[in-house]
């Protein structure tokens, strides 16, 4: 890679070790993905924040990193395991590993957001490039706001923070975020579960950087958002194109390859628990919530992960309070993937809206799922 | 002797026996992280360790997370001494090897399988971007 003199410096040591390691994983990732040089950031999104997900290795490895060092960057944090503001009965080792690893990145100055919806919540850059390590981050920013970002990992978004800087490859080149590959429509998509099992499918069928999607002509916030995080949750594709290009291969998303994406993540026929959340509800989706339900209570216990922010913003106070009234209980700075809040021992089932929660669920939680959209689960389980 | 070029990702040397798979390994769900040893009964590595072997493998596979499982097994001591990825290195690897100081190269036109076998004792010089081979 071509080096400035600066990063040279940084690489070999220079202004200390936690930018010497910041630097080493970007080159190392740079040269794998065939990078020439590195490129400026305005913003980072960190992921690896739950206990649960990068488990002791990663709260040593954080807890081992030079903290004279901070970011240079504004930076935000994905969800972690809990919400702590409220009685749970998880064990001491977690809540206090948790505490370690918010520790290790509030000292490096990375703003403790718990959220993994920047783009509802700040402010984001209008262009340019940044590195977004949350999948349905990453996806909705290329797609939907057209502000780069490779499909980071926590561990390189964390090394971009420090330096401000990524390495150029993929999805920052222009040429390669044209797809080569679309999918051809080929049955109606209406609801956000059906947005999301489309993402799911063209994720876990197309291994390029990004894919084309054909007939879409227009998505709101809920559908859009719901086609990032399915198509970020199964596979490498880190950007979604519903303009037209002609030259692309086509793929078919038929009935058939709709229902069978759909029994692979639909293994219950109904839920103990209601699950709203991955990707945490936003204004709009609790908005849509509060709406539908009317004056109806929920019939099953009713969990909803939403950004403190969002949950205490003024902006939402009715509609927060309405839910809650209907039985919804908030869950504030998590989300359901990976989380040690809804476990086997508690729940056979859950129902969902979302293919993010429902695919995490059945993988990492052992537990089936009912998958309905928003407005069914509601038919189904207010009253 | 044989040398053969390969590509730097990241930097060190390394001198040891190799422990050669054309099965790619899934950091967090096969290794057992403590003792080094490959876990996952279906990989035809199955049983061995990792501690103080070359490792010659096509590329991790699974969450990006794995790339603190290299961590874990540099912390715990039992960490291989270098990788050599024979299909084109993955961030998984790339990154795990990066925070861990673990020397790692790719070579895409290594047909390893052809010419080592386990326990094959080679030198890895990654800064100068060469794989010494002294018995073939």
């Amino acid at each position: 890679m071509d080096l400035t003199k600066e990063e040279e410096n940084a690489l070999n040591g220079k202004y200390g070790s936690g930018l010497e390691k910041a630097y080493k994983i970007l080159e190392a990732i740079g040269k794998a993905n065939n990078a020439t040089k590195f490129i400026p950031i305005k913003w980072a999104h960190i992921s690896g924040v739950n206990f649960n997900t990068i488990g002791e290795a990663g709260v040593k490895f954080l807890k081992d990193l030079d903290k004279n060092t901070s970011v240079s960057v504004t930076t935000t944090l994905n969800p972690m395991g809990y919400d702590s503001r409220l009685d749970n009965d998880l064990s001491a080792n977690f809540k206090e590993k948790q505490r370690d690893i918010i520790n290790s990145y509030t000292q490096l100055g990375v703003n403790p957001t718990f959220t993994c919806i920047p783009y509802e919540i700040f402010d984001l850059p209008k262009e340019g490039n940044v590195s977004f390590a949350e999948s349905n981050a990453a996806v909705f920013s290329n797609s939907i706001l057209g502000i780069k970002t490779n499909k980071e990992s926590a561990i390189s978004a964390l090394a971009s923070a420090l330096t401000g800087k990524v390495p150029y490859s993929d999805l920052l080149i222009d040429e390669m975020r044209k797809p080569r590959i679309k999918i051809k429509l080929e049955t109606k998509v209406e609801s956000e579960t059906d947005y999301g099992l489309l993402g799911y499918f063209a994720g876990k069928t197309i291994n390029e950087n990004s894919v084309g999607i054909e007939k879409i002509k227009d998505l709101n916030l809920m559908n859009g958002k719901a086609l990032s995080a399915g198509l970020g949750t199964s596979g490498m594709c880190g950007m979604f194109s519903i303009k037209n290009h002609n030259n692309a291969e086509l793929i078919s998303f038929g009935k058939e390859e709709m229902n069978k994406t759909r029994e692979e993540l639909d293994t219950a026929e109904k839920g103990e628990l209601i699950v709203f959340g991955s990707p945490q509800l936003g204004h709009t989706e609790l908005d849509n919530l509060s709406k539908i339900t009317k004056d109806k209570t929920f019939k099953k216990k009713c969990m909803i992960f939403c950004p403190r922010i969002v949950s205490e913003s003024v902006r939402n106070r009715e509609i927060i309070l309405k839910l809650q009234k209907a039985g919804a209980e908030i869950i504030c700075d998590a989300c359901t993937c990976l989380t040690p809040l809804i476990t086997r021992d508690n729940y056979d089932s859950i129902v969902t809206n979302s293919i993010k929660c429902a695919y995490y669920m059945k993988k990492s939680n052992k537990i089936d799922v009912a998958l309905k959209d928003m407005r069914t689960i509601v038919t189904e389980y207010c009253e | 002797m044989i040398e053969i070029k390969c590509r730097k990702i990241v930097g060190g040397k390394a001198k040891g026996q190799v422990l050669i798979t054309t099965q790619p390994l899934n950091m967090l769900s096969m290794i057992d992280n403590v003792s080094g040893v490959i876990k996952d009964e279906k990989h035809e590595l199955f049983k061995k360790t990792l501690k103080n072997k070359i490792l010659i493998f096509p590329n991790s596979v699974g969450s990006s997370v794995g790339a603190y499982a290299f961590y874990s097994l540099k912390v715990n001591g039992v960490n291989p001494l270098a990788i050599i990825c024979t299909h084109k290195c993955d961030t998984i690897t790339a990154s795990g090897c990066a925070i861990s100081d673990i020397p790692l190269v790719d070579n895409l036109n290594f047909k390893t399988e052809l010419m080592i076998e386990n326990g094959t004792e080679i030198f890895l010089d990654a800064d100068n971007e060469k794989i010494v081979i002294n018995k073939v």
